[in-house]
């Protein structure tokens, strides 16, 4: 019955009790399953190509030593040697072929020696392969991609912020004919996943002639249900004996909107806000079909498009993926509290 | 700061007079379509309307991209994608694929939906307790959710493929290595941690945010009544809970049916169409496959819609029955 | 946050004005671009060479993955919309969109007499005689063998005439030897298992021209699962994937994790980047069946569209990059085969080609001339998608053991005369 009763009750003794340490260990679990994957990415998105290849891998991004010997252009990997009579020692590989490689010592470039590969070792060093995050600048026109992500992430959140509280407003505070079948029918399309109007969509887009356009990724985006939902919630609960105050001091609906309903509903607009950023910043199949030009790509279409390519070249596709996390963390970091604790008091009450 | 102020006041009065206007035109209660305005229009003709040319995508055939330039077929593209010689047996449906898709997902979601909600549940019960740095842990569970599906995707690929970590694990502790995204069995395993890993945050803050609006004086009183604790847990927290638990099985259960991202980066619907779910078997019918089939596509995505509709309709049902019973209690 | 926010505001609405798309300049020509090596890099320099000798033209070269040549590209040009040229490979499929630029060019004898061959793949009718673009490039789909770890298991290396059967036993002999994880993959594509379907006598057309399924396509479905089952094909590339998305093979042999890989020409280039000196890689002819040893013919074509606002400006541009000395240098630095009737005579020199690249392009040139008749049919039919997609989706079914081999067979057939039926509505 103990064991239960970590359940239901917060503990109040300054002693740790064991069921307390039974929390921190599942705490401690989600951390390492959460995290570990996302450190493990960060570490192999170092590494050079060569070294993301081997098996079994390391966690810290080692790379084999080369070594410049005389009468080859290109440096050679380095690897420790054991030899016949068991001695070891260090010797740049020509090259490997099946299970037998050749190899030279570099002091003595002209005497080949013909090793199976289960005798050698790579010498290591640890190195850091940042040439995998300057190459991608180099690649793609990285900063025109961020800039366009940039845009369509901030715009769009802010045009969501407005015209969503505005219908959540209309929505909770209002009593119109047909209030109920707006509301209705903007919730019932969240039965409809994206992807599925994908050519529709298109086409519409399409004959307004904003294809090619980032307006034409911003403007199809704003209205979102979800954000409706969660922003009626929340005004429900704002007194309306307020606004009868306002009205009666000859305020119009719109100063009562802007001065009251907005600054009251800051923390749903703040959750809107984070999800906005989130939603924008990592769309992928509307950029997909709208931008086809590749001075309005974004860093996701980037990404994503480039993986067919990349798919092999997993030390590209790696520093990519980190780079398109990084903004998503930075804001994260900075808002958390407002994040946990936003989703906490606009939760559906 | 002064600017700041300046540019929203500059805002504000731009539109004050035009909605001072339209409440005198159109009095207090219309007032309110204005407000819903923007967000209808934009709504109804990038949503609405897009769902009505699907109709229209749904009951004509061909390849044409332009709807007015397809073919009338009526009902021929939903016959076509219900129709089995035998209803027992999948390989013998003509779109077995649909069917397979169909059947996948029902699993996948029923599966997926009980452990994280039960997970979410769990690890709300968990952040719900007196610990240190409740904030970061809330932010630990939360951060995956804030990454977009095909990132995810990518880190886990990366992860299962048979040169990866865990099977350098494998080999270390000397076992052999496993095929976690060529076995069906696998890679079907992990669709649904992949996707409670990503998803798991989010319901979580729901539930513990539910948690924490019980009053303290409802488990004093319980503890007075020296009430067993599983029995507190069933008789005062979930039903205060029910609200939130609710909300999140709803949410879970329609953002597991629709399902597409992260899979198809993870396995694409591999091996075979062991974890082919029903919004890919649309997206592929439509939109991948160079003959395009927009009229099949359109008619599956409006049997998926419906069905999602019946579900959640079922489940508010089934949940509002429950809830009823046990205040009749 | 209202600081950043309205800060936000005013950037917001400058960037607006900057980010207003900018109406293309008659004159300007864009060109959405694919590569497998640097064909999309090269052009892009004789485009700038097109720029410096006919000032006020521009050239804008998008490069984008092959993904939206085949999935987005064909949905812009039915709505109306897309660029004025574009480097294809669905030939036959986007066939209805081409623009005819015979009135642009400046020497159409010049064309017919290079060309000729294979212009007929890019007219919607068999009728017709414009001109629509040229082709980038001669293709052949054909295996590429791990010459190092052939010699490493001391077996010798099948010679011309060797069957499938043959290639494929070496191969597991060469696997086991030297503890490679597969004999051999094949590309994820319909496309490339086309060749050997026609080497085992699969007829693809029926006597009206329709796609047919018949014995020697069944015996190559069968073949195929049998050496997935039996371990000698890498399950990874065609059990890895579900639908018929493509997936090729040559990561896996780079990686020397088979021995030998049926792909095609256009990768000599990128083997040779990435391979380098890891190991000594040839191309084979490809391997006999009782029918046939062939592969299948392609490539990509450089087409003109209809979409295009500037047809003058695209004919010339098409005129540059198709002369031969720029043809020339396109194909000797992307290390493909010349769809160049005088080029193809005369021989091109590859400056950066290693000898092992030199040789695979041999290999492959020489090829040319063992092609079925049928693979030509093939590859220049509209609806060949109907025939290669489903057959992907279905033998990776077959192989992973949701059906037999049997099964897959009947569905193939089915998908396919739905598809037909649906195209030709």
């Amino acid at each position: 019955m103990r064991t239960l009763a970590f359940f239901t009750r917060t503990r109040g003794r300054h002693r740790l009790d064991w069921t307390d340490w039974l929390s921190y260990l599942y705490l401690g679990v989600g951390l390492f399953t959460l995290f570990a994957p996302i450190v493990w990415l960060l570490m192999s998105s170092l590494k050079t190509e060569s070294a993301l290849g081997q098996f079994p891998p390391t966690f810290l991004p080692y790379s084999q030593k080369t070594v410049t010997v005389a009468g080859h252009d290109k440096p050679l990997p380095l690897f420790t040697v054991r030899q016949a009579d068991g001695s070891l020692r260090e010797m740049a590989q020509m090259r490997r072929i099946g299970i037998m490689a050749t190899l030279v010592d570099p002091a003595q470039p002209t005497q080949e020696v013909r090793v199976n590969i289960n005798d050698r070792k790579p010498v290591s060093e640890l190195t850091f392969a940042w040439s995998n995050y300057t190459d991608l600048f180099a690649k793609f026109s990285f900063g025109r991609y961020l800039w366009n992500s940039v845009f369509i992430t901030v715009v769009a959140t802010l045009l969501t912020l407005l015209i969503n509280s505005m219908a959540a407003f209309a929505l909770s505070k209002y009593q119109f004919r047909g209030q109920k079948a707006v509301f209705l029918l903007i919730i019932a399309t969240l039965m409809i996943p994206p992807t599925i109007i994908l050519v529709p969509v298109f086409l519409v887009i399409n004959s307004v002639g904003l294809l090619n356009s980032l307006w034409g990724v911003i403007l199809p985006a704003i209205a979102t249900p979800t954000g409706v939902f969660l922003l009626r919630q929340y005004m429900l609960t704002i007194p309306d004996e307020l606004l009868e105050a306002a009205r009666m001091d000859h305020a119009s609906e719109w100063r009562i909107y802007w001065k009251i309903i907005l600054p009251l509903s800051a923390p749903a607009l703040a959750v809107l806000a984070i999800f906005s950023v989130m939603w924008r910043w990592n769309d992928f199949l509307l950029p997909l079909i709208v931008l086809s030009k590749s001075e309005v790509f974004t860093l996701q279409l980037a990404l994503n498009s480039f993986q067919g390519e990349l798919n092999t070249q997993w030390h590209y596709l790696l520093a990519m993926t980190v780079i398109t996390l990084v903004p998503i963390t930075l804001v994260f970091a900075f808002l958390q509290k407002y994040i946990t604790t936003g989703i906490a008091s606009a939760g559906v009450k | 700061m002064h600017g700041v102020d300046r540019l929203l006041g500059g805002f504000f009065n731009l539109f004050e007079p035009l909605f001072r206007a339209a409440q005198r035109w159109l009095g207090l209660s219309r007032l309110g379509w204005l407000f819903v305005g923007p967000n209808l229009l934009v709504f109804g003709l990038f949503t609405f309307l897009p769902i009505l040319i699907n109709l229209v995508y749904a009951s004509t055939g061909g390849v044409k991209l332009m709807p007015l330039e397809r073919p009338f077929t009526g009902a021929e593209n939903f016959a076509i994608l219900l129709e089995c010689r035998d209803y027992l047996d999948i390989q013998s449906c003509r779109k077995d694929v649909f069917w397979r898709a169909t059947f996948n997902t029902a699993k996948f979601s029923l599966i997926q939906v009980g452990l994280m909600v039960g997970l979410s549940l769990l690890t709300a019960l968990v952040l719900n307790r007196k610990i240190v740095g409740r904030g970061f842990w809330r932010g630990v569970f939360f951060y995956p959710v804030l990454l977009s599906p095909v990132v995810v995707a990518l880190i886990w690929k990366w992860l299962l493929q048979s040169q990866g970590v865990f099977n350098a694990g494998l080999l270390a502790a000397g076992a052999s290595s496993v095929d976690w995204l060529l076995d069906a069995g696998w890679a079907f395993f992990w669709t649904v941690f992949v996707s409670i890993w990503a998803h798991m945050g989010f319901y979580t803050l729901i539930l513990l945010a539910g948690l924490q609006a019980i009053p303290k004086d409802m488990y004093e009183a319980a503890q007075l009544d020296a009430a067993s604790p599983w029995r507190t847990l069933r008789r005062i927290t979930l039903p205060l809970l029910m609200p939130n638990l609710i909300v999140v099985l709803v949410l879970a259960l329609i953002r597991a049916v629709q399902i597409f991202d992260e899979v198809f980066v993870l396995t694409g619907g591999g091996p075979g169409s062991a974890t082919t779910f029903i919004v890919q078997f649309i997206y592929q019918t439509g939109f991948a496959e160079q003959i395009h089939l927009y009229g099949l596509a359109a008619a599956a995505s409006l049997l998926l819609a419906l069905g999602l509709i019946a579900l959640t309709l079922a489940q508010l049902r089934l949940t509002r029955a429950s809830e009823a019973g046990q205040k009749a209690r | 946050m209202t600081t950043q926010v309205s800060k936000t505001v005013i950037a917001a609405a400058v960037a607006a004005f900057l980010s207003i798309p900018v109406v293309a300049q008659a004159g300007e020509i864009r060109v959405m671009c694919y590569q497998d090596g640097i064909e999309c890099d090269v052009t892009a320099e004789q485009a700038k060479r097109f720029e410096a000798a006919n000032p006020g033209t521009k050239v804008v070269i998008d490069v984008v993955p092959y993904k939206t040549i085949v999935e987005q590209l064909p949905v812009q040009l039915a709505a109306g919309q897309g660029p004025d040229i574009a480097r294809v490979t669905d030939l036959g499929g986007l066939s209805k969109y081409y623009l005819d630029v015979s009135a642009h060019v400046k020497d159409r004898a010049y064309w017919e007499s290079n060309f000729g061959a294979t212009l007929p793949w890019l007219r919607p009718t068999a009728s017709d005689k414009g001109i629509y673009g040229f082709m980038s490039q001669l293709t052949m789909t054909g295996p590429f063998v791990n010459k190092t770890l052939f010699e490493q298991a001391k077996v010798a290396l099948p010679g011309p005439k060797a069957t499938w059967d043959e290639w494929v036993e070496a191969a597991r002999k060469v696997a086991k030897a030297t503890q490679t994880p597969a004999a051999l993959a094949w590309d994820r594509s319909g496309h490339r298992f086309a060749g050997p379907a026609i080497s085992y006598g699969a007829k693809i057309f029926d006597a009206k021209g329709d796609l047919v399924l018949d014995d020697g396509y069944k015996t190559t479905v069968n073949k195929f699962v049998a050496w997935h089952k039996d371990g000698a094909m890498l399950k990874e590339v065609w059990a890895g994937s579900g639908g018929s998305s493509y997936a090729d093979s040559i990561g896996e042999f780079k990686n020397g994790r088979v021995a030998m890989v049926l792909s095609g020409s256009w990768q000599i280039n990128r083997l040779q980047k990435d391979i380098g000196n890891a190991f000594d890689w040839v191309a084979v002819p490809n391997p006999c069946g009782p029918a046939a040893c062939s592969g299948i013919p392609g490539g990509a074509a450089w087409v003109a569209l209809k979409t295009s606002k500037s047809p003058k400006e695209v004919g010339m541009f098409l005129d540059f990059i198709a002369s031969e000395a720029n043809y020339a240098e396109f194909t000797g630095k992307t290390e493909n085969i010349p769809a160049h009737a005088g080029l193809a005579r005369k021989g091109v020199p590859y400056p950066g080609a290693t000898p092992a690249a030199r040789a695979a392009l041999a290999s492959f040139s020489a090829g040319v001339a063992t092609l079925s008749p049928v693979a030509y049919q093939f590859q220049g039919y509209k609806f060949n998608r109907a025939m290669m997609l489903p057959t992907v989706a279905r033998v990776t079914q077959a192989i992973v053991g949701e059906m037999s081999s049997d099964e897959a067979m009947t569905k193939i057939g089915a998908d396919m005369a739905d598809a037909v039926k649906q195209a030709q509505k």
